[in-house]
């Protein structure tokens, strides 16, 4: 087997697998009544974690592959950004279902009145052209250009749900932060990257200059 | 890889067709999975066999009829900073806390001033049956059946000065015991206050057992007030100070967020949270969300308390 096949055919599977895990999970939990005494909260905080964990995954995979040189895990970032797609309708649904039980006009009232929500819709909202355009087929059609830039919302997304979380709990910061924190270090590694040949060109050209100088 | 034409992709990359089409199902199917699986959990969760054995007091003012939540329910799903921020840490956390011996300090605008046994506090006290709700301020609610008695009891039996206006109350905060203090979440020790009308009303109760029990250390053992026309924070838990005030006191989530609680903290539906809506609530073992009222169903007996205040103000 190629590397491309074995991927394609043994490790993509495993790692679709293991995505459906926690979804898995919280199902058996739920029906088998293993949840806290307040289940619908419980679905909401777990969808919604693992939305931004896999955010996080989806942002980890260009970090790591630079440094690490390991090319195929892109391969692999299509498949984990949809899953963050699938959470975060599943924690969209569970606030339109459990929570309002599709009143649509408790709901329109409720998007502006409660910043936490506003905050996460928006940034849900950007996530269905990043799954519309998911496709190779789309891809293709789109030209790569034009789509990189479209998958830069990823970045918004990943920093509204932060700031969703952050906004929602009451006393208790150290989680949001702690994604924050990942979140800052993610982004931070591509900041770098785009600053690194303006910096190290103008530390190249100090270096001339001082040499033509005498110094 | 920087897709910079679309040739660039290469053959390999592209989703076979057959695996492109299952994932669109699986989400779908994904979908009706779980709304099928929240409808078949519409089944209330209330007490039942499983629960102790339990008479109710006959419906009344101090008694609601409505359904009790069940003993595992209120014993596993609780806010108790001190023994952890999620809410099954208090449960698993809260065995190290140690009822008795319990000593009280009663200070403040009072004549009978001391550090009291709670045992000796409570002899000669009959303890009653109150069901109550209990609203949190978070947005769910309880049906609890505490054992307890009124705050004024004791109060009485302190003597306050003329110059008591206010209640303080003051929880636990031995490092030892709970090990939740060791993170800074709140401003410990655990504050709350109440005005002294309030306190004395006949609904504020002092709890030491519920289900007819010992109050299980989670729910705020060995002694807790009980004010159910306000917002649950307000109604402190394992309480080793008692102190009655000339000034307003400052709760701790008052100085936590001052803009978000306020020191009356009266359940009401028209007044929200900065960051959340407090018209709905959801009753601990239904599904469906009810519509908050004003003073949690008290306002018969505690509206008085407020007439010609501005609640909004006064939040």
């Amino acid at each position: 087997m190629t590397p491309g096949q074995r991927i394609r055919f043994i490790f993509k599977p495993l790692v679709f697998v293991a995505c459906l895990l926690p979804f898995l999970w919280l199902g058996w939990n739920w029906y088998h009544d293993n949840l806290s005494a307040n289940p619908i909260d419980d679905v909401t905080d777990t969808t919604g974690t693992w939305t931004l964990r896999f955010l996080m995954v989806t942002l980890a995979i260009t970090p790591v592959r630079r440094i690490s040189g390991w090319n195929r895990l892109l391969q692999f970032r299509r498949m984990i950004g949809l899953f963050a797609f699938f959470y975060g309708t599943l924690h969209l649904f569970t606030y339109l279902y459990l929570d309002q039980f599709f009143l649509w006009e408790e709901i329109l009232a409720d998007i502006p009145k409660r910043p936490f929500i506003t905050v996460g819709f928006l940034s849900f909202v950007l996530m269905i052209p990043l799954a519309a355009t998911s496709t190779d087929r789309i891809a293709k059609w789109m030209g790569g250009r034009l789509w990189n830039r479209l998958h830069k919302l990823v970045y918004i997304t990943a920093i509204g749900g932060v700031i969703h979380y952050l906004w929602l709990v009451k006393a208790d910061v150290q989680r949001p932060l702690i994604y924050g924190g990942i979140l800052a270090l993610l982004l931070g590694t591509r900041l770098w990257y785009v600053l690194k040949p303006f910096l190290v060109g103008r530390m190249r050209r100090e270096g001339a200059r001082s040499e033509v100088a005498g110094g | 890889m920087l897709i910079k034409r679309p040739s660039d992709i290469p053959s390999s990359e592209i989703t076979p067709e057959s695996l492109y089409r299952n994932r669109r199902t699986f989400l779908k199917s994904a979908a009706l999975v779980t709304a099928g699986t929240a409808a078949a959990f519409a089944l209330p969760r209330f007490a039942g066999p499983q629960d102790p054995p339990y008479k109710r007091p006959p419906a009344g003012p101090f008694n609601t009829d409505e359904d009790l939540t069940s003993y595992k329910d209120i014993t596993t799903y609780n806010n108790f900073y001190e023994f952890g921020t999620d809410k099954d840490d208090p449960s698993e956390n809260a065995g190290s806390l140690k009822p008795r011996p319990w000593k009280v300090r009663v200070d403040g605008e009072v004549h009978n001033a001391g550090l009291y046994d709670l045992d000796d506090l409570l002899k000669g006290i009959t303890q009653e049956d109150r069901v109550y709700r209990l609203r949190c301020v978070e947005g769910w609610s309880m049906v609890i059946p505490w054992l307890g008695f009124p705050i004024s009891a004791l109060l009485k039996r302190f003597r306050p000065t003329s110059r008591a206006k206010y209640v303080e109350f003051t929880t636990l905060n031995d490092p030892q015991q709970m090990p939740g203090l060791s993170r800074p979440v709140l401003d410990w020790p655990y504050v709350e206050g109440l005005r002294m009308d309030e306190a004395m009303h006949p609904l504020a109760i002092f709890a030491v057992g519920l289900y007819g029990k010992q109050l299980p250390n989670q729910n705020g053992a060995p002694l807790r007030i009980v004010v159910p026309w306000k917002y649950g924070f307000k109604s402190c838990k394992s309480i080793v100070r008692i102190r009655l005030t000339e000034k307003e006191p400052v709760p701790t989530w008052v100085r936590a967020a001052p803009h978000e609680y306020g020191f009356y903290s009266n359940v009401n539906p028209d007044v929200d949270h900065p960051r959340w809506s407090q018209k709905f609530e959801r009753r601990i073992g239904e599904f469906r969300k009810r519509r908050t009222q004003i003073f949690n169903g008290y306002g018969d007996q505690v509206a008085g308390l407020y007439s010609g205040m501005d609640l909004r103000k006064h939040f």
